[in-house]
């Protein structure tokens, strides 16, 4: 087991690896620091020696890869891509454009990203399951059918819209909650409800008709028929032996994504005014941050990897056919 | 005495409306306390649905239409749901195929067979566990308590199936239904269960619904035996009676396609295949494929006459000739030639197991393990071993499917290695088990057949086209084949499609690997005697890799027998079959269900499973089953003793005896 | 009118798919096992309906796809000059609604404008709703507007009504001929839903399309039916323009991700070992790193691709193309992961399989065993995945564009819509018209591709039970 996450762990370096070098490669030399300051700079300040400065302020002034001038190790060191990029190894993710150091922010917008992600995730698994459950109970009747055309449409909706909607009637309309805003402890719940409402509502649709699909497969399976043979009552062989069987990848799928939670929802984030991760992220895209762009890219990353580990791990937990070496 | 299950006109069936299917038909039987009933029938005749039906356990879109179901007092169809699921498990228990699937993979055996403790016998907490315990003594799994808390992937294959039967006995069941109960197992743990059930009857007094498509099976544990065909039963009577005189064209043609001992000629087959349910049916359902078929059996549905004690569905009941003695013919040895065409020395293939950080190689899977044969041109040579003993591998390592990791490979005068495997291709090829997943289900026949030619460029590409038609010919195939694809064709079909594109490059050796082991047994006999027509009209040599004795006993003239990954006896069919040596040899030969009642000498009941592969036990592989053991056993492995004609065993105690 | 046809980048490609499917079409119907599901996908009424819906939208999308400049009226004859405006086929066939623009903001069906603002009234200036220069301009007075919206969409109905009745008509004769039965019994077995193919949904469906086709023309012909935007669009043109961008996005996004995922996952499955090492490398590199940050950056490289290099792309709508068809490049680049574990999986199971070994036992050569036996048995899976990931790829278009990395700001989207509607949430009153238009064709378009998805993954999915 030790072993095994060892390994996992030591395999997880060369892909985070490959991402830096993917990152760099994007921001840097596909599109270079000139490239940047001119962008950043608008088309009507473009000069030469606006350039420079830009690159100087904002530290893009070495070489990329091999600084020539400097000596000894220095050749290698002083220069963008060890910097940049392969400090980030080191979680030193530097400043953003607006001065601010990036791992403080990181540090400060987690928490809301949680506050809002955390309550999602668990809901929605919840709210699916039950919801997924319901429909395999009543499979081939009116009201499976009927469940699944439900899905459908809920999953042919927009994301967006479901904000939008919930925004305007619950919080403006309505005047239930609060449209946007954030705060700690307990007086933030009631910013937090509406969010995490609209999001559960987002994410029925696929997620139900997903699950129902799973425990569907489940319940042609034979151990099955052989626990209805045994006389247990339909609802004990749904809850004891389909579920626990069924749940088998529902949980492992859903562990892969725990790590990320801490990104936060781009987009909910965004919409609900939250100081989380994710409307840090989209406030640095619309603002052509690079350095937080890369930031997030490594961030994210990593977080994957971790959850792609914590998921073999979760697997050894809940599927006793399955063990680590 | 009144019955303990009485079924009357039972008809039921799946699918709505029009395309309702109807899998079982009009079913009547009865079963008493203490008495085995057999229901035999090849797959698709409805003998599992029948027994569904008892148990209201019919897939979705099945119901029971019609008909009367009757377990001591209790009307079966009448119960509400709530009441039914009493009986289920309390009254009647059902035990399954395939163990594996049949258990729950991710609950402890003890708390599943608890579960149905808990519910029936409404125990609780300490006295379940004792009562789980008893219940796995009862079946003979050893180490009761331990395996209570093991899941079924940690057990063996026998192991599970008795798990399965504690299970369905936690509930006291008056009837036990066992469908195809031992199917999936191997012939010594096959004899295992079987005796487990057999004393669990007489014991318990239950009585026994044994749905089986094996004659053997039937013979050795029914008392009365029921013939299904095509959803309907057309044949029913005592065991005795039925085995010394089978009324039903069906059920005689059943047992002359059996291969036996002592055969040499042709096994008589049953033509065509098993009807369709979608197809209309009139008259009797067995006609189109009836020998003695007249006028009146294609319009009119045959009636239950009574005969000596059986009854019958058949309109030439009684009038039907003698059953003619099957000829003995013993194998002409003529074509034995001094040299081999297949030469195997020392064949090693071992699959590495990687542990650890680095992924170190900490040891190896001797799937085969030194292996050494020979064939002769238009021999042929059965492999013969259970599940997981390496024989297939064998066959693979052969044609280089998987790379050997030692050996020398012989054929026809040249040694294989890497760089002539084409002159190895065209020579040796192979005909797999399953007819399904052994033809490509996106290409038409011809394409299929046609693909070996193109690959190893046999003969002109204007030609190959005649050469399809020629095939099908020879595997006894209609000329419209080549245009269609495999899901329009049977089991039987498709087994010759794949020896059919074996043939297509004109090898010298054949590779069938459990080629009827998938089929029905009337289909099986129209594939060995293909098998062996070809043989002699094209000289073939064949590997036949098989578990099934008599099949060997039919086609084979010499015998190989595998445990563990290495060849324990060989010799001549007749000496090794009949005159087993090896230990493990002679409990295979006694394992094996007879239609002849046994004589000689008792039954030979192996303890335990096949070891793992991957740590074989030291010394003779075989000592811990071995009821011979010695010390030396456990220290050496054996080395050949010859025992006359060609015949040599491994084995310590033989060699003592010697 | 003179005119200098245009092919853009995804006009191009969009052709091209259209003749890839056609040929797949021709393909399939000489392959059985091909077109025995499609037979099934038929008989499903849900799909069918959908389906059909799904036929206007691409009906729409082409028209739209064909792409020219204008001869401008006083250029020389010898000499012609060209109006820098792409349009298209389907702007020549509204162009009343492309050229019908107000000031700004109105509501639907609106005969004023949204807000405000000093008119001449009487010799006097006066702050009133001013009246709408096209939109209900042939009333008198405000009173006669609902009996006209009303009188519109009656005739609108009634003509889709008798169209759709002659239709049918001549349908049914048409059926009746071919199947050599009587006018009656076949309107009898129609009625009872008793043909091979679902008659019922099939007409309804057409119905209720030319109705409201008919109503929306009659309607459109005096109103702005889904009102204005800010700078006085109709809405309803721009919200059918965006059908061809949703489309677009959908399908050749694809068409991107199908080389990638079917070469890389079926590689890596079938030859296992160091290839399938490399490729599992790759893809959980590019697994890991946030869709939405990947997409991001690239979209802003070719931003700046663009802006340095204006000699290249002439017009605005070369401009908003290349930065489209950026967009499906680099989502497809993002998207073939999933597929291409799906087919490794696929691949490595099919790989064990006893034909597959057959195969190699003739020692046939490895591309010929990927082509005949791999492929032909995953490409069910293909298939579904094509169908299933269009409607993601169209709702990811609106989200992508929200976050600002989507298709050019002037390029009209659902997501652009949605995007610069959003802003207008907090005005009294509600400017909700825009949203509304964006999400209801998405949300049709969506929908109708998820009910046809599901019916292609019943019919072709073998664990379902759906394939024979």
């Amino acid at each position: 087991m030790f072993a095994y996450i060892l390994r996992r762990l030591l395999y997880a370096v060369p892909i985070l690896i490959g991402v830096n070098l993917l990152t760099f490669a994007l921001f840097f030399v596909v599109n270079t620091p000139d490239d940047m300051a001119r962008l950043q700079l608008g088309a009507k300040h473009v000069t030469p020696e606006a350039i420079e400065r830009w690159k100087v302020e904002h530290g893009y002034d070495k070489p990329l890869l091999l600084n020539a001038k400097a000596t000894g190790s220095a050749q290698l060191t002083d220069t963008i891509f060890f910097q940049r990029s392969a400090a980030m190894f080191a979680f030193e993710f530097g400043k953003g454009d607006d001065g601010r150091n990036i791992g403080n922010e990181i540090r400060t917008r987690m928490g809301p990203s949680l506050a809002i992600a955390l309550p999602v995730f668990v809901i929605g698994l919840l709210v699916n399951i039950t919801f997924a459950l319901l429909m395999v109970f009543f499979r081939a009747t009116y009201l499976d059918l009927w469940g699944v055309v439900l899905c459908v449409v809920l999953m042919s909706i927009s994301g967006l819209f479901y904000i939008i909607a919930g925004q305007y009637f619950i919080a403006k309309l309505w005047n239930l909650l609060p449209i946007s805003g954030f705060a700690g402890g307990i007086d933030g719940l009631r910013f937090i409800l509406l969010p995490v409402l609209v999001s559960v509502m987002a994410g029925i649709g696929s997620g139900a008709r997903w699950y129902r699909t799973i425990f569907l497969e489940e319940i042609g399976k034979d151990y099955v028929r052989t626990a209805r043979a045994k006389g247990l009552s339909e609802v004990r062989v749904l809850f004891r032996h389909v579920l626990k069987n069924g749940m088998i990848p529902i949980l492992t799928g859903a562990v892969v994504v725990l790590p990320l939670l801490f990104m936060g929802s781009l987009i909910t984030e965004s919409f609900f005014g939250i100081p989380g991760l994710g409307s840090y992220t989209i406030d640095a895209i619309q603002a052509q941050d690079f350095a937080v762009v890369r930031a997030m890219v490594f961030l994210g990353s990593l977080l994957y990897i971790v959850g792609l580990l914590l998921t073999d791990i979760s697997y050894s937990w809940v599927d006793p056919r399955v063990r680590l070496q | 005495m009144k019955p303990l299950l009485r079924v009357d006109q039972l008809v039921t069936e799946i699918g709505h409306g029009a395309d309702a299917l109807r899998v079982v038909d009009g079913v009547s039987f009865q079963i008493a306390a203490g008495e085995t009933y057999a229901l035999l029938g090849e797959s698709g005749c409805g003998k599992s649905m029948t027994a569904l039906s008892l148990m209201r356990l019919l897939p979705d879109g099945g119901r029971i239409v019609s008909g009367d179901i009757r377990l001591g007092e209790t009307d079966v169809r009448a119960l509400p749901e709530r009441d039914m699921r009493r009986v289920r498990g309390g009254q009647m228990a059902m035990i399954f195929q395939e163990p594996m699937l049949a258990l729950n993979p991710v609950i402890k055996v003890g708390e599943q067979i608890a579960e149905a403790l808990v519910l029936h016998q409404g125990l609780r907490g300490q006295a379940t566990w004792d009562a789980a315990r008893a219940l796995l003594d009862a079946v003979g799994v050893p180490d009761a308590t331990r395996r209570l808390d093991t899941y079924p992937f940690e057990l063996s294959g026998g192991l599970r199936q008795r798990v399965m039967i504690a299970m369905a006995l936690a509930g006291q069941p008056r009837l036990l239904i066992a469908d195809e109960p031992t199917t999936a197992l191997d012939v010594t743990i096959q004899a295992q269960v079987l005796d487990v059930l057999r004393s669990l009857r007489a014991e318990r007094q239950m009585g026994m619904l044994l749905i089986t498509h094996d004659l053997g099976v039937v013979a050795e544990n029914a008392d009365r035996v029921g013939v299904m065909y095509a959803g309907e039963l057309v044949e029913e009577g005592a065991r005795d009676v039925f085995f010394s005189a089978p009324q039903h064209p069906y059920s005689r043609m059943l047992f002359e396609a059996l291969p036996r001992p002592g055969d040499g000629g042709r096994l008589t087959t049953i033509p065509g295949q098993v009807p369709k349910l979608d197809d209309p049916m009139r008259g009797c359902r067995f006609a189109p494929r009836c020998p003695f078929a007249v006028a009146r059996c294609r319009d009119e549905s045959p009636d239950w006459q009574a005969i000596n004690g059986q009854r019958v569905r058949c309109h030439l009941a009684g009038a039907l000739p003698a059953r003619s003695a099957r000829e003995v013919t013993t194998h002409a040895n003529s074509t034995q030639t001094a040299q081999a065409l297949l030469q195997v020395d020392g064949l090693k293939v071992h699959f590495p197991i990687r542990r650890g950080l680095i992924q170190r190689t900490v040891g190896h899977v001797r799937a085969v393990d030194d292996v050494t044969l020979s064939i002769q041109a238009g021999r042929t040579l059965a492999l013969v071993g259970e599940s997981g003993c390496g024989k297939t591998t064998v066959g693979k390592a052969l044609l280089r499917l998987i790379e050997p990791t030692a050996g020398r490979i012989v054929l026809g005068g040249e040694t294989i290695t890497a760089k002539n495997v084409s002159t190895l291709r065209r020579q040796a090829q192979m005909v797999f088990q399953d007819p399904f997943s052994s033809l490509n289900p996106r290409m038409r026949v011809a394409g299929i057949l046609l693909e070996g030619m193109d690959a190893l460029r046999v003969g002109a590409a204007s030609e190959r086209r005649d050469a399809v038609a020629q095939l099908l010919r020879q595997v006894g195939l209609p000329d419209d084949t080549g245009g269609r694809y495999p899901h329009a064709f049977s089991g039987g079909q498709r087994q010759r499609i794949a020896i059919a594109r074996a043939l297509a490059v004109s090898p010298r050796l054949v590779i069938c690997d459990e080629p009827t082991s998938a089929l029905d047994v009337s289909v099986q006999a129209q594939i060995l005697n293909l098998l062996k027509d070809l043989q002699d009209s094209l000289g073939l040599a064949y590997l036949f890799i098989t578990h099934n004795l008599a099949v060997v006993e039919y086609l084979a003239h010499e015998v190989a027998v595998m445990y563990l990954g290495r060849i324990v006896e060989h010799g001549a069919t007749g000496d090794v079959l009949r005159a087993p040596c090896h230990p493990y040899t002679l409990a295979l030969v006694s394992a094996v269900p007879r239609i002849e009642l046994q004589t000689g000498p008792g039954i030979i009941r192996l303890a335990g499973d096949q070891p793992s592969p991957l740590n074989p036990p030291s010394g003779c592989h075989f000592h811990p089953r071995c009821p011979h053991a010695s010390e030396v056993c456990r220290q050496t492995y054996p080395d050949q003793t010859a025992v006359g004609g060609g015949h040599w065993v491994r084995c310590h105690w033989v060699a003592g005896q010697a | 009118m003179n005119m200098q046809p245009v092919i853009l980048w995804t006009d191009a490609l969009i052709f091209a798919l259209l003749a890839v499917v056609l040929a797949l079409v021709w393909f399939i119907r000489r392959q059985e096992h091909l077109r025995a599901p499609w037979r099934v996908v038929a008989q499903r009424p849900m799909a069918m309906g959908a389906a059909l819906v799904l036929s206007v939208f691409v009906v729409i999308g082409l028209l739209d796809s064909l792409h020219y400049r204008a001869q401008l009226t006083d250029s020389p004859a010898d000499k012609p000059q060209y109006s820098v405006e792409v349009l298209s086929m389907f702007d020549a066939l509204v162009d009343e609604l492309r050229t019908q623009q107000e000031k700004t903001y109105s509501a639907p069906l609106a005969m004023q404008l949204y807000a405000k603002e000093f008119v001449l009234r009487d010799g006097e200036t006066v702050r009133d709703y001013p009246r709408l220069q096209y939109g209900g301009a042939h009333l008198k007075h405000a009173d006669a507007r609902l009996p006209d919206i009303a009188r519109r969409s009656l005739i609108g109905l009634a003509q889709g009504l008798a169209a759709s009745l002659l239709l049918f008509c001549l349908l049914a004769v048409w059926q009746s001929h071919r199947t050599h039965a009587s006018l009656g019994t076949w309107l009898t077995a129609w009625a009872g839903g008793r043909l091979d193919w679902p008659g019922r949904m099939v007409v309804l469906i057409v119905a209720l399309m030319l109705m409201l086709g008919g109503a929306l023309a009659h309607l459109a012909a005096g109103y702005h039916v889904f009102g204005t935007d800010k700078v006085g669009q109709d809405v309803l043109y721009i919200s059918l323009k965006s059908i061809r961008t949703g489309l677009v996005i959908g399908t050749l996004t694809t068409l991107v991700t199908l080389p990638l995922a079917i070469g890389f996952g079926i590689a890596a499955g079938y030859f296992r070992g160091w290839v399938d090492d490399i490729i599992q490398y790759i893809y959980t590199v590019l697994n890991s790193i946030p869709g939405v940050l990947l997409i991001a950056a690239a979209v802003l490289i070719v931003q700046v691709y663009i802006e340095s290099n204006p000699d290249i792309f002439d017009t605005a709508a070369a401009r908003a193309d290349i930065r489209l068809l950026a967009l499906c490049l680099i989502m497809g680049v993002t998207s073939w992961t999933g597929l291409a574990r799906l087919l490794r999986g696929e691949s490595l199971k099919l790989r064990t399989l006893d034909y597959v070994e057959a195969a190699r036992a003739f020692g046939v050569s490895n591309a010929r065993i990927i082509s005949r036996h791999i492929f032909p048995n995953v490409f069910h899976l293909v298939l579904i995945a094509i169908v299933l990931d269009f409607s993601g790829l169209v709702l990811a278009e609106a989200v992508l564009s929200y976050v600002g990395v989507g298709v050019d700001p002037s390029m009209y989207s659902w997501g652009n819509m949605i995007n610069g509607a959003r802003l207008e949430l907090a005005r009294e009153p509600v400017v909700w018209w825009q949203l509304g238009a964006a999400f209801a064709f998405m949300f049709t378009l969506v929908l109708a591709a998820n009910l046809f998805a599901d019916g292609v993954r019943d019919a072709f999915d073998p664990r379902l039970g759906g394939r024979r």
